[in-house]
C-alpha cells in the first residue's frame, strides 16, 4: 500500500502513544475493573450490601407472612419470602447501582473524573465503564443472594423455597438481572451527573429510585387499588421484577396476572439501552464541572 | 499520485508542509482518532527529516490561544486572550484568585468548551478535535486525580490503560515513569497513604505516560511545603531539559512564576502583560521600598510633602518605587522615626510588577467586579 498524506504539524511524532482499534474497549474496561476493585477494598461496603437485604427479606417475611396471600388453594399458595425472594434480588441491584452512581460524585469531588475526562476517549467508553462495573457488581451480589437464600430454611428462618433451577431458567434470571442492573446503573448515573453532592443524590433516592421499587411489584402485587395499578404498568421496573419473577417460579401460582414474558423482556430491554444513551448524551454535553 | 521531490512543494494551514509514503494499514481508530496523518517513514533522509523537524517545532508554537473569551452567565472569566507558547518553554499564568487562569486552563485541558476565540494544543483546535489536543497533553490538576483506594502502579495502569497503553509497553512505561519521577520505591503503597508531595509526583508520573508534548499543571505547589515545591521544580525543569516538554503552568506564587522562562500576567480576565521575568522587572525599575505603618495615610501625605513621592497604598503597606531607594530609605528612617514598624529596602518582584499594572497586590482575592471566585472547586 502506497498512499500520500499531508503532514500539517509535528504533532504526529512517534512521541504519541500507541494506538489500536479496541483502545476504547479497554478504557470502558479498566474503568469496569477500577469499580470492582474499590469496591472489594472497602470490606463494610460488601457486607452491607449482602447483609441488609438478607436481613429485610428475613423479617419481612417473618413479620407479614400471616397477613400475605395469593390465589389458588392452600397447599398451592405462595409464602411471602418465596414471593419476596426476585423483589430483594432487585434491591440489592438497586443499592448496588446507587453506590454505583454515588461514585461517579464521589470521583468528581475527589478529583479523579477530571483524569478521566482529559483522556483521549471517547465519551461512551467512560459510560459503559461505569456503567458495566456497577452492573457486574450488582450482578454479582444478587445472584449470591439468591444462591444463600433458601439456605435459610435449614436454620429455620425462612420457610422452604421453590426455586426453577432448570438451564433456562438460570440462564433467564441471569439476562434478566444483567438487564436490570444496567437499566438502573445507567439511570442513577444520569441523576448523578448532574448532581453535585451526595446529599442530593440521597435526595433522589428517597423519592425516585426507592419508591420505584416500591412499586414495581417487588415488595407487594399491588392489584387492589386502580391509581397503584397504573402507576405500576407506568414503572419500567415492572416488568423488569415480572420477567425475574416468571423464570424463577417453579409454579403457575402467583405469576398468573403479569405482563407476558415477551413485554417483560422489551421492556427492559429498552429501558436500559435508552438510559445509557441518555448517560453518553448527557457525557458528552456537558463536562460535569460545577 | 507523483511524489514530491523537494520540500517546497506542498503547504499547510501554518506554512509548512510536507509529503509522506505511508507503510503499514492504519487501523479504523486510528483513520477516526487522527487527523493528520501518521508519517511512518519520510521520503528524505534521517538527517534532512530531523532539520526539518527541528524548524517546525521552533517555527510553530506548543500553545496558540487567540482572542478567547468565556464568560459563566454574566460574569466574564476571560475577556479576549491572546498569547502563543513556543515548543519548550516554561510558561506562566500568573494571576490573582479569580484572574480567569483557572478557566483558561480548563479550556486548555479540553474540560471547557471554547466560546468564542480559539485554542490550539500542540497543533490541534480543542474545539473541533479535542481527542487531538488529549493526546498531546498530560495534565496535573490543582486537587489530585489519583484514586485514593488503589496503588501507585494501579493508579499508574489504569491512566496507561485509558490512553490505549496495553501488555509489555505499559509496564515498561509505568516503570520508566516513577523511576523518573522518584517514586518506584511506593509502588505498591495506597496512594491514600503518600504525602502530599509524592502524591503531586504520582501525579505527574500519570500524566507522562503516553509522552505528552506539552504539559499542563493547574497550581501545581498546591498543599507542596518548600521543600517539597522546590524539587517539584526541579522534575519540571529536568523534563522540560532533557525531554523538551513544553510546560504551561498556572501559578499565583512569585517563587513559582520566578522559574517560569516567559510570563502572562492575567487580572480580571484580561492579559495585562506578557514577557521573561525579567523584563517584567524591568518595568517597574529601581528600588521597592515597603513601609508598614500604624497610619499609613497620614504618612503617606507627609511623604507626599517632604520628599514628593507618590507612595501607592497596598493594605496596611506603603509602596514606593524609584531610584536610590536607599538615600530615601535613609532619610525616612531619621525623619518619621516611631511613625513606621518596618522599612523594607528591595530590587522590585514580580509583585511589584502585579501591583503597578492593578494596583493591588496578589493575595487579594476580591476583585472590585467580578467578586469572589469560587475557589478550589472540583471538576
Amino acid at each position: 500500500m502506497s498512499e500520500t498524506a499531508l503532514l500539517s504539524t509535528p504533532a504526529t511524532s512517534p512521541r504519541s502513544a500507541s494506538r489500536t482499534s479496541w483502545a476504547w474497549l479497554s478504557a470502558s474496561y479498566t474503568l469496569a475493573v477500577r469499580e470492582v476493585v474499590r469496591f472489594l477494598r472497602q470490606r463494610s461496603r460488601v457486607m452491607s450490601a449482602i447483609g441488609q437485604p438478607i436481613i429485610f427479606w428475613i423479617l419481612f417475611g417473618a413479620g407479614l407472612a400471616g397477613s400475605f396471600q395469593t390465589g389458588g388453594a392452600a397447599g398451592d399458595s405462595v409464602s411471602f419470602q418465596e414471593y419476596f425472594l426476585p423483589g430483594v434480588a432487585v434491591l440489592i441491584v438497586l443499592f448496588t447501582s446507587i453506590f454505583s452512581s454515588i461514585s461517579v460524585i464521589q470521583d468528581r469531588n475527589e478529583g479523579f473524573l477530571q483524569g478521566v475526562l482529559v483522556a483521549p476517549v471517547p465519551r461512551a467508553s467512560i459510560v459503559l465503564g461505569k456503567v458495566l462495573g456497577g452492573t457486574f457488581l450488582a450482578l454479582l451480589q444478587a445472584v449470591l443472594f439468591v444462591a444463600i437464600a433458601p439456605l435459610m430454611h435449614l436454620i429455620h428462618l425462612a420457610p422452604p423455597i421453590h426455586l426453577n433451577l432448570s438451564p433456562v431458567a438460570i440462564f433467564g434470571g441471569l439476562l434478566f438481572l444483567t438487564l436490570i442492573s444496567m437499566g438502573l446503573c445507567a439511570l442513577g448515573y444520569l441523576f448523578a451527573w448532574k448532581i453535585d453532592s451526595i446529599q442530593g443524590y440521597h435526595g433522589v433516592m428517597s423519592i425516585v429510585l426507592l419508591p420505584m421499587w416500591l412499586i414495581s411489584g417487588a415488595f407487594f402485587p399491588g392489584d387492589q387499588s386502580v391509581w397503584l395499578t397504573w402507576l405500576m404498568r407506568l414503572n419500567p421496573l415492572t416488568y423488569g421484577v415480572a420477567g425475574l419473577r416468571q423464570v424463577m417460579s417453579s409454579s403457575p401460582t402467583g405469576i398468573s396476572n403479569l405482563p407476558s414474558f415477551g413485554v417483560c423482556l422489551t421492556v427492559t430491554t429498552v429501558f436500559a439501552v435508552g438510559c445509557l444513551l441518555a448517560d453518553i448524551w448527557v457525557t458528552r454535553r456537558d463536562q460535569a464541572i460545577h | 499520485m507523483e511524489l514530491p521531490t523537494s520540500l517546497d512543494k506542498v503547504a499547510t494551514p501554518h506554512g509548512w508542509s510536507f509529503e509522506f509514503e505511508l507503510t503499514g494499514e492504519e487501523t479504523e481508530w486510528e483513520q477516526a482518532n487522527e487527523p493528520a496523518v501518521t508519517a511512518r517513514k519520510p521520503l528524505w533522509t534521517k538527517w534532512q527529516r530531523h532539520s526539518v523537524w527541528t524548524y517546525c517545532e521552533l517555527s510553530m508554537p506548543a500553545v496558540t490561544v487567540e482572542q478567547l473569551e468565556y464568560r459563566y452567565g454574566e460574569r466574564t472569566a476571560l475577556a479576549g486572550v491572546s498569547f502563543d507558547v513556543a515548543e519548550g518553554e516554561i510558561f506562566g499564568l500568573l494571576g490573582p484568585n479569580g484572574s480567569g487562569k483557572t478557566t483558561l486552563f480548563r479550556i486548555l485541558s479540553t474540560l471547557l468548551p471554547v466560546q468564542t476565540g480559539k485554542a490550539i494544543v500542540g497543533g490541534y483546535d480543542v474545539s473541533r478535535d479535542p481527542d487531538g489536543a488529549r493526546r498531546q497533553i498530560g495534565v496535573t490538576f490543582q486537587s489530585p486525580s489519583l484514586d485514593i483506594k488503589l496503588t501507585v502502579l494501579e493508579n499508574l495502569i489504569h491512566q496507561g490503560r485509558l490512553y490505549g497503553l496495553t501488555g509489555t509497553r505499559l509496564r515498561t512505561r509505568c516503570a520508566e515513569v516513577m523511576e523518573q519521577l522518584g517514586v518506584a520505591d511506593r509502588a505498591r503503597d495506597y496512594a491514600e497513604r503518600l504525602s502530599g508531595g509524592l502524591k503531586r509526583r504520582v501525579e505527574i508520573a500519570k500524566c507522562l505516560l503516553h509522552d505528552p508534548r506539552i504539559l499542563l499543571l493547574d497550581e501545581p505547589s498546591t498543599g507542596l511545603d518548600p521543600g517539597a515545591r522546590y524539587d517539584l521544580w526541579k522534575v519540571l525543569q529536568s523534563l522540560r531539559d532533557e525531554h523538551g516538554v513544553t510546560i504551561l503552568v498556572t501559578t499565583h506564587l512569585m517563587e513559582e512564576a520566578d522559574r517560569c522562562t516567559r510570563l502572562a500576567i492575567l487580572d480580571l480576565g484580561n492579559l495585562i502583560a506578557e514577557g521573561k521575568p525579567d523584563e517584567l522587572r524591568s518595568m517597574v525599575g529601581g528600588d521597592s521600598l515597603t513601609i508598614q505603618s500604624d497610619q499609613p495615610e497620614q504618612l503617606s501625605q507627609k511623604l507626599q510633602q517632604r520628599f514628593g513621592v507618590q507612595a501607592s497604598r497596598i493594605g496596611d503597606a506603603l509602596r514606593i518605587e524609584r531610584e536610590g531607594g536607599h538615600e530615601l530609605l535613609g532619610e525616612i528612617a531619621t525623619g518619621f522615626p516611631g511613625e513606621f514598624r518596618s522599612l523594607t529596602l528591595g530590587k522590585p518582584t514580580l509583585e511589584d510588577v502585579f501591583i503597578k499594572l492593578t494596583g493591588r497586590d496578589l493575595q487579594t482575592t476580591e476583585s472590585p467586579t467580578t467578586g469572589k471566585k469560587k475557589r478550589g472547586s472540583h471538576v
